[in-house]
């Protein structure tokens, strides 16, 4: 007998996705869809899709899905889900939408414990409008509206996020994972899928930043991109788990330390 | 049910649980906050009620949109400057078709201006407000119990016609208190294919505004429109006062119009008589209602706390079959009825008509 070992996961139509190649949101929504089926949450999950590349994401994810203006998705986010508490409710985000025109709608959600899952992805250039610098941007970096190179005279520091909102205590858990290899995809595959798990399990806030390549407007191919990643990105914002206040409280337990209320 | 003395804001806030709000989210501004207030307290009481104190004007239209497409009757509300920022939002619950209810208690303005009652934001009510081609309903109550009935009204409005609804009032009306009567709900009519609940074992649903094609775009605005239009034909709402032998009519709305009526008792006795044409829904606007009354009439006044929006709306309508004058006061300044009185009696003669008419 025939054992079937890769296919199209349920949460996802059968439509072809128009991110150009190499780009990192192709794999993200096909990671999220995966788990979707995994933890068999399809017809209970609701996503907010940003303004940026990523808005047409309704056409891939085969889940109830409501657009939101740039950078308000997790004030939507919050009003699906403080009245569908039961539902599993995502919001997905780039970095302009995030960093930049959404960040206090991002923050204050955080900040609130909103019992949600923010998907931020962070490939440090505004990709749909064509390559301007965003808020992400590292040191140095040319984009178009930074032709000189990201300088902090003019244009300040990279924000980094996760770091950021780790110091928040409404936040629950921040992973920091990257999709350019088989084994960061695989991990960030386990972040979202923690991420979907504590919201279920009622435990919080969680956000799952995830650094993605953008060969068109960064002007590499998909390969250098995957390197500069590894090679330079991650030097600004370093991957791996920044916060996961649940697997803490857990830790202490078995530990015999103090219990961790909530 | 009983008489109750209530203020207005409260007014608003406790006929919006009547009709079986669920959610509010808002930001703090003068002079509207007695609202957020009212909401944080009665929304604990009532099951499944949500109360957010949101971070911004902007965060908490975006939260009704939310709150919206999941299913909850769902308000908002702020003062002119707040209300600027909320277009945005309120722009995607025109495409989006969602019902959602917004009370601007106007105040001074342009910018910060001040928090003085003032009727400044008219064009940018009744003419959709944010971005794209669309329109809000808009409702201008005069008194409490109005306050109280066209909140109950805009929420059944705004579901039947899956559009946002504006309660447009002034610092004046959101302070004062009189007594009201709180009439019964309805029983909401809201389709549950509507909501966006999770797909379940079905097909899954999209949410959006986002219409790329041009032609898609320019149909989706064709659908508006003709919903729109829908509306005009149905659900326009106005008020005659003393018009039935009235030589002269002053055009108000809201707190001006209140202002009116107590200038037409005082040109009545002086044995002028005015009547007054007031419109209650501002959008859709009562064009054919003031139309015909100007077959009969000469003379129109229009009075705003303003330095003239709604005129512009007038004129459209009487289209130079009558002579029609102005007095506005923009700047939070609320005049009395007598000062309205003495402008009608400098204003208008009876052999001349209105004498500087436009």
């Amino acid at each position: 007998m025939m054992k079937k070992v890769f296919g199209r996961p349920q949460s996802m139509k059968k439509n072809i996705f128009h991110y150009c190649a190499g780009c990192g949101h192709s794999i993200a929504h096909r990671l999220i869809a995966e788990v979707i089926d995994e933890l068999d949450i399809r017809g209970i999950t609701i996503g907010v899709p940003p303004a940026g590349c990523a808005v047409l994401a309704y056409n891939y994810f085969d889940i109830d899905m409501i657009e939101a203006q740039h950078g308000r998705g997790p004030a939507t986010a919050t009003g699906i889900k403080r009245i569908l508490p039961d539902r599993v409710v995502f919001s997905y985000q780039g970095d302009g939408d995030l960093a930049a025109i959404g960040i206090a709608e991002s923050f204050h959600a955080a900040n609130r414990g909103e019992n949600i899952t923010v998907v931020f992805m962070n490939n440090a250039v505004y990709g749909m409008t064509g390559g301007q610098m965003a808020p992400t941007s590292i040191m140095g970096q040319k984009t178009t509206t930074s032709p000189a190179g990201r300088n902090n005279v003019l244009d300040g520091y990279p924000i980094q996020v996760s770091e950021i909102f780790s110091l928040l205590p409404g936040t629950a858990y921040i992973e920091r994972c990257t999709v350019n290899s088989p084994a960061s995809i695989l991990k960030t595959r386990k972040a979202i899928r923690k991420a979907f798990q504590y919201q279920i399990d009622g435990l919080g806030f969680s956000l799952i930043e995830i650094l993605s390549p953008c060969p068109t407007n960064w002007k590499m191919t998909p390969i250098e991109s995957c390197r500069w990643i590894d090679e330079v990105m991650s030097k600004s914002f370093p991957l791996g788990v920044i916060k996961d206040l649940p697997a803490a409280a857990k830790g202490e337990q078995k530990k015999g330390g103090p219990r961790h209320d909530g | 049910m009983n008489k109750v003395l209530m203020q207005g804001n409260k007014i608003i806030g406790e006929a919006a649980i009547r009709a079986g709000c669920r959610f509010y989210a808002g930001y703090p501004i003068t002079p509207q906050n007695e609202i957020p207030e009212y909401m944080a307290e009665r929304l604990r009481e009532v099951e499944g009620g949500v109360f957010i104190q949101s971070e911004s004007e902007v965060a908490a239209i975006h939260m009704v949109i939310g709150a919206s497409a999941a299913g909850a009757r769902s308000m908002t509300s702020s003062s002119s400057p707040g209300i600027s920022l909320k277009q945005e939002g309120i722009s995607s619950l025109a495409a989006c078709e969602l019902p959602a209810v917004i009370v601007n208690m106007m105040r001074g303005g342009p910018g910060l201006g001040n928090i003085s009652p003032s009727q400044g934001d008219y064009f940018q009510a009744t003419r959709g407000g944010g971005h794209g081609d669309y329109r809000i309903i808009v409702l201008g109550p005069d008194s409490a119990q109005e306050l109280a009935d066209l909140t109950m009204d805009a929420f059944d409005l705004a579901d039947r016609y899956r559009t946002p609804v504006m309660i447009l009032a002034d610092g004046m009306m959101g302070q004062m208190m009189e007594p009201v009567i709180f009439k019964t709900p309805k029983p909401r009519a809201y389709p549950e294919s509507f909501i966006m609940k999770g797909a379940g074992a079905g097909k899954s649903k999209i949410i959006r505004g986002l219409i790329l094609d041009p032609l898609d775009m320019e149909e989706h605005n064709w659908t508006l429109d003709r919903k729109y239009q829908v509306i005009a034909r149905k659900e326009t709402r106005h008020e005659l006062f003393k018009a039935d032998d009235a030589e002269l009519i002053l055009v108000a709305y809201g707190t001006g119009a209140r202002i009116a009526k107590g200038a037409i008792k005082r040109l009545r006795e002086q044995g002028l008589r005015a009547g007054l044409f007031r419109p209650i829904t501002l959008w859709p606007f009562p064009t054919n209602e003031l139309r015909d009354l100007a077959k009969k009439i000469e003379n129109f006044l229009v009075f705003e706390m303003s330095t003239g929006q709604m005129v512009e709306d007038v004129r459209l309508a009487i289209q130079g079959r009558a002579r029609i004058g102005f007095h506005g006061r923009p700047g939070g300044v609320v005049p009395t009825p007598v000062e309205l009185t003495n402008v009608v009696m400098r204003k208008y003669d009876r052999k001349e008509g209105i004498i500087d008419h436009y």
